[in-house]
């Protein structure tokens, strides 16, 4: 099993990604370029946080065209297991493998804390070591989360249980009040409808070991572990 | 050569924070009858050619593809001056 993260130029999480696969995680990973064209060598990706390409445009509108990004696709489209992290979330929306777009946070404030997670699915590749509805402490650092799509796209994901993470209270309660960018059904994170490709704004890499003041990250890598290793599910 | 202005906009019912932004701060400055605000982008291109109807089409792909989110923008593509 071998895990790629994906580095654009401005990506700044891919050595955190890297770091807790290898160190934490003990199992194989490698950085790819985005100006590689063939993913054939790994099991699961990682498109990492940052500012690729400086957010120019749209976040992850130009990063979307890297060459890596066609076998990125074909990856996914083949069932490979993506999780794209806050910018790489961003990409995988820009680039159609997640549906809708990220508008500008409603504070218009960049928003760099601790928020709390509904985990809505623990049957998923991602989310198979988790409790249904466990509450997750997972920090976010973004001026871009403010999650939208038009009402149909947003009513097929809730059909097809594709929203898998939802912004809440420490109780679990994913009202408004606990929404820290105005994104829309307070959605933090997304799934494809196949469930292969995950989307997140929050960073689960920045809160893996204990010594970082909590570890609830850690279960979404060790989730994808498990199901590659055909124990999930 | 030829230039073009594309205008890109947010669609109807997509919030735009900074248009509210702006809406308020212009309330502050006492511009009272200013109902809304939503900003967008304005890109010039420059290509080459003279083919009017060419270019327009060639714009548009590239509006789809990559100067606009057709999730949240809609565009407007004039072709502006025929050097």
């Amino acid at each position: 099993m071998k895990f790629g993260v994906v580095i654009f130029p401005g990506s700044n999480c891919d050595r955190d990604c890297y770091h807790v696969i290898k160190e934490v995680m003990k199992k194989p990973v490698e950085y790819i370029w985005h100006k590689e064209n063939s993913v054939a060598a790994f099991d699961a990706l990682i498109l990492p946080g940052g500012f690729s390409y400086g957010d120019y445009l749209r976040t992850g509108a130009i990063a979307r065209f890297s060459p890596l990004m066609s076998a990125v696709m074909d990856f996914a489209q083949a069932g490979g297991l993506v999780i794209g992290i806050c910018n790489g979330f961003q990409i995988l929306l820009e680039a159609g493998l997640l549906p809708g777009a990220m508008l500008r946070n409603s504070s218009l404030k960049f928003i760099c804390q601790p928020v709390f997670l509904k985990t809505q699915r623990n049957d998923t590749p991602f989310t198979n070591k988790f409790k249904s509805g466990q509450v997750l402490k997972i920090p976010v650092a973004h001026g871009e989360g403010n999650y939208y799509c038009d009402p149909r796209t947003l009513q097929k994901m809730k059909d097809k249980g594709q929203i898998l993470f939802s912004y809440c209270s420490a109780e679990g309660e994913d009202t408004m009040e606990y929404n820290p960018n105005g994104s829309l059904a307070n959605i933090a994170g997304i799934m494809n409808e196949k469930g292969n490709v995950l989307g997140m704004m929050p960073h689960p890499e920045r809160c893996s070991e204990e010594i970082l003041g909590g570890r609830d990250g850690f279960n979404i890598f060790a989730s994808m572990i498990n199901w590659l290793e055909g124990v999930g599910e | 050569m030829l230039k073009a202005n594309i205008y890109v906009t947010l669609k109807d019912g997509v919030l735009d924070p900074q248009g509210e932004a702006v809406k308020k701060s212009l309330k502050v400055l006492d511009y009272g009858q200013v109902n809304q605000v939503r900003i967008g982008k304005f890109i010039e291109v420059w290509l080459e050619g003279k083919d009017q109807a060419a270019a327009l089409k060639e714009l548009e792909e590239m509006s789809d593809k990559l100067l606009a989110n057709p999730v949240i923008e809609d565009y407007r593509v004039e072709i502006v001056e025929v050097y």
